[in-house]
């Protein structure tokens, strides 16, 4: 199954490598990683998102527990949380598209946010299935360019990831 | 007042109350080197090979239970301590190493004698730093040691760059220290400590299977008490030896791969395994499919990732194992209960019985010396008391079989990475710890070659170290899998151009005694143990095709063994 899993990590050098080395050494999945410093500027926030077995997910939450670095961490698949992730994506948009490509951005709340007279480049957010979704809709062919920041999660309620 | 880099290098050191540092000087490590010149409290040994340095260090800490500590060049040095770093790490050793690095302005430029030595060891350490700014070093050593000695322990690496060993810093050591990032002692729960109790006093055919974690938490005498209460059958893992006592009734040797019939059996058809310190290493529970397959298992361990990590247990005791072991021995004598008495002995008949199987019988009336006979005479000679280094092969599996360990801390080998080359240089270690106890290096004419150059070292030192070499002419532990499974065919593990052992240990200036016969094997270990003011190898010429048994070949069950 698919989970999110957020880590407070020190904001060292070093720390980063120390996560995707883990990963790599045991052979666990990392689907998407994400990371950027928190408020506080001696943290860091990592996001990944992994896939396993119950058993698998179990030995990752341990054994990033137990790296020196990371401070505290929750698997946000546990409870209600909000995804997002942000693509920008580059299109293909001659004349004639023109159009239908906007009404599609539309209907997936998406913005142009740059435009020459052979293409479109669209921001759009949310969780990684509508992303998907967006792709699949445009088309291969009419696609250029895809960058994707990789998800992050917040948990919903009370629960938080802080110190 | 200020100091540079080195200096309190040097300084903190001594807070820690370091004995010894292992080590061999380099480029980027001389301002330390000149800071240790000018002290006496620490004394450094000079070691022939960084791999030696690591390893000394970690049979220093095996044998004593304080922290090793190494201190090698930038580049290659660090790379050649990285296979002593891997052995401590896969033995949860405490280690502290330290490397020395290029200066920060040349770190990155592929200078001379550069590698990035906490990129190469980041997975095989417990955690490691790499030093910036000397305002950072006291502390950063602070929590190296910290981070080393506790929780489950291991190796920590201290990368220092060469000007931040001469830049100078007010010196401010901490007393304590504390991590967020960081907490060695899980808070403990107690609430599975009745659940656990419950299972052992239902147990009808229990098994105690206690492995290294025992003698890294010192929980021994805990282990004795436990058991003895019990009643409980105990094996030990390859890690574990020492810690309940060989020669007691109760110990029915040590599991796995080339355990003995009646543990590996006791393991299969037990009802209730509880497992104090160990991790379930694929050499243990050979075919996990197959592992205990009847048994509700309660576990111990100070690492939450070892529980359930390979084999699912039922109740998890997360902690020290001290601390839980004297939990369920307060629990179970406030229970004021006994295990059912009637079961326990028809399950104490059972495992007589396998016993009597005597599975590690061999030819007593060979011609030939059989490694077995000579560690059996070494432990009478030695009347169980001396430490034991191994390396890696036969030896080490008959050694582990046929010494017996009753006290911790005495049989010092590389359980986890297997790394030949281990013992030599961690006699010196052990032998330093322990000035005027008696330490042997059990080995093989393969590994003892890996790190020979020792010889030298145990020289200047004058470390009465006696070498047991078993010298089979082979590869032996290689040679065994092709026997069984490769239908004999010996690709590579004959063991060509050996050198004359007793001529190259006399022009180290040490002793050499060639042993041809088995009824020379008592009076050479005999002499051996006479000789003490420099070392002495005994080059035991053995049966050269004799194997290890029992053995559960990979992938099979614990029941599945092939015997002699
Ligand atoms: C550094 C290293 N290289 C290779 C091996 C694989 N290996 C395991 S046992 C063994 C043979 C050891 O031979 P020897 O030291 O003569 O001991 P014996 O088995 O004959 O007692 C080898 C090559 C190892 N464990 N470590």
């Amino acid at each position: 199954m698919r989970h999110i899993i957020s880590i407070l990590l020190e904001n060292e050098s070093g720390a980063l490598s120390r996560v995707a080395g883990l990963f790599s050494a045991r052979g666990y999945n990392i689907e998407s990683l994400a990371v950027a410093p928190t408020d506080d500027p001696s943290l860091s926030r990592m996001t990944i998102v992994t896939s396993g077995t119950e058993e698998i997910i179990e030995q990752i939450v341990k054994q990033l527990n137990k790296l020196i670095d990371v401070v505290k961490l929750a698997d946000m698949t546990e409870g209600a949380h909000i995804e997002r992730e942000l693509m920008l994506i580059k299109l293909r948009a001659e004349a004639e598209q023109r159009e239908e490509i906007k009404r599609l951005v539309d209907i997936f709340r998406g913005r142009v946010v740059d435009v020459t007279t052979e293409t479109y480049t669209v921001e759009l957010t949310g969780d990684s299935d509508k992303l998907d979704a967006f792709i699949n809709a445009i088309g291969k062919m009419q696609i250029i360019e895809v960058v994707r920041s990789g998800s992050i999660g917040i948990a919903r309620n009370g629960n938080s990831l802080v110190l | 007042m200020e100091l540079t880099g080195a200096e309190i290098f040097v300084e903190a050191l001594k807070r820690e109350k370091v004995e010894y540092v292992f080590g061999y000087p380099g480029g980027a490590v001389l301002h330390i080197y000149d800071a240790l010149y000018k002290q006496e409290d620490v004394q450094h040994i000079m070691v022939r090979h960084e791999q030696a340095a690591t390893h000394a260090a970690d049979g220093y800490a095996r044998a004593s239970g304080k922290p090793g500590v190494v201190l090698v060049t930038s580049g290659p040095g660090a790379t050649n301590a990285v296979t002593g770093i891997a052995t401590a790490y896969m033995d949860s050793i405490p280690l502290v190493v330290i490397t020395g690095q290029v200066p920060t302005n040349l770190i990155g430029v592929d200078a001379f004698q550069e590698v990035d030595a906490v990129g190469i060891t980041r997975p095989c350490v417990k955690h490691n730093f790499l030093v910036k700014d000397v305002k950072d070093l006291a502390l950063t050593m602070k929590k190296a040691f910290y981070v080393a000695t506790t929780g489950r322990p291991g190796p920590v690496v201290v990368d220092i760059p060469k000007d931040v060993t001469a830049n100078k810093a007010e010196f401010d050591y901490p007393e304590t220290i504390s991590m967020r990032s960081y907490s060695p002692v899980v808070p403990v729960d107690l609430s599975l400590v009745e659940t656990a109790v419950d299972y052992l006093l239902q147990a009808k055919r229990p098994m105690i299977y206690a492995g290294g974690g025992v003698i890294l938490d010192n929980a021994a005498e805990e282990l004795i008490e436990l058991t003895r209460l019990l009643g409980f059958p105990v094996t030990h893992t390859l890690m574990g030896l020492g810690g309940y006592p060989a020669t007691d009734d109760k110990f029915i040797g040590m599991l796995g791969m080339h355990g003995t019939y009646e543990a590996n059996l006791g393991m299969h058809n037990c009802d209730v395994l509880l497992a104090v310190g160990a991790r379930f290493d694929d050499r243990v529970t050979g075919n996990v499919d197959k592992f205990c397959p009847t048994a509700k298992i309660v576990h111990i361990d100070v690492d939450p990732s070892s529980i359930s990590k390979n084999v699912k247990v039922d109740v998890a005791l997360i902690g020290h194992v001290s601390v839980f072991l004297r939990e369920l021995i307060k629990g179970l004598k406030a229970r004021k209960q006994k295990p059912d008495p009637e079961a326990l002995a028809e399950w104490w008949k059972q495992i007589n019985e396998w016993r009597s199987m005597d599975c590690l019988k061999y030819d007593r009336d060979s011609e030939r010396i059989k490694p077995q006979y000579v560690l059996e005479t070494l432990y009478r000679i030695t009347q169980g008391e001396a430490f034991v280094t191994s390396d890696v092969g036969q030896h080490q599996m008959w050694a582990a079989q046929f010494y017996k360990f009753n006290k911790p801390r005495r049989w010092i080998n590389s359980g986890g990475l297997g790394t030949m080359g281990f013992g030599l240089p961690a006699a010196m270690g052990v032998q330093l710890a322990y000035p005027n106890d008696t330490v042997v290096c059990v080995t093989g004419e393969g590994s003892i070659q890996m790190c020979i150059q020792e010889l030298s070292t145990i020289k200047q030192y004058g470390l009465p170290i006696k070498v047991v070499n078993l010298n089979n002419g082979y590869l032996g532990m290689v040679r065994q899998w092709q026997e069984f499974f490769y239908q004999r065919r010996y690709a590579m593990s004959y063991m060509e151009s050996l050198p004359d052992f007793v001529k190259l240990a006399e022009s180290y200036g040490h002793a050499g005694i060639l042993v041809t016969k088995p009824d020379e094997v008592e009076a050479a270990l005999q002499e051996a143990m006479e000789i003490n003011d420099r070392a002495v190898f005994l080059n035991f010429i053995t049966d050269p095709e004799e194997n290890v048994y029992p053995m559960i070949p990979a992938g099979g069950g614990q029941n599945e063994m092939i015997l002699v």
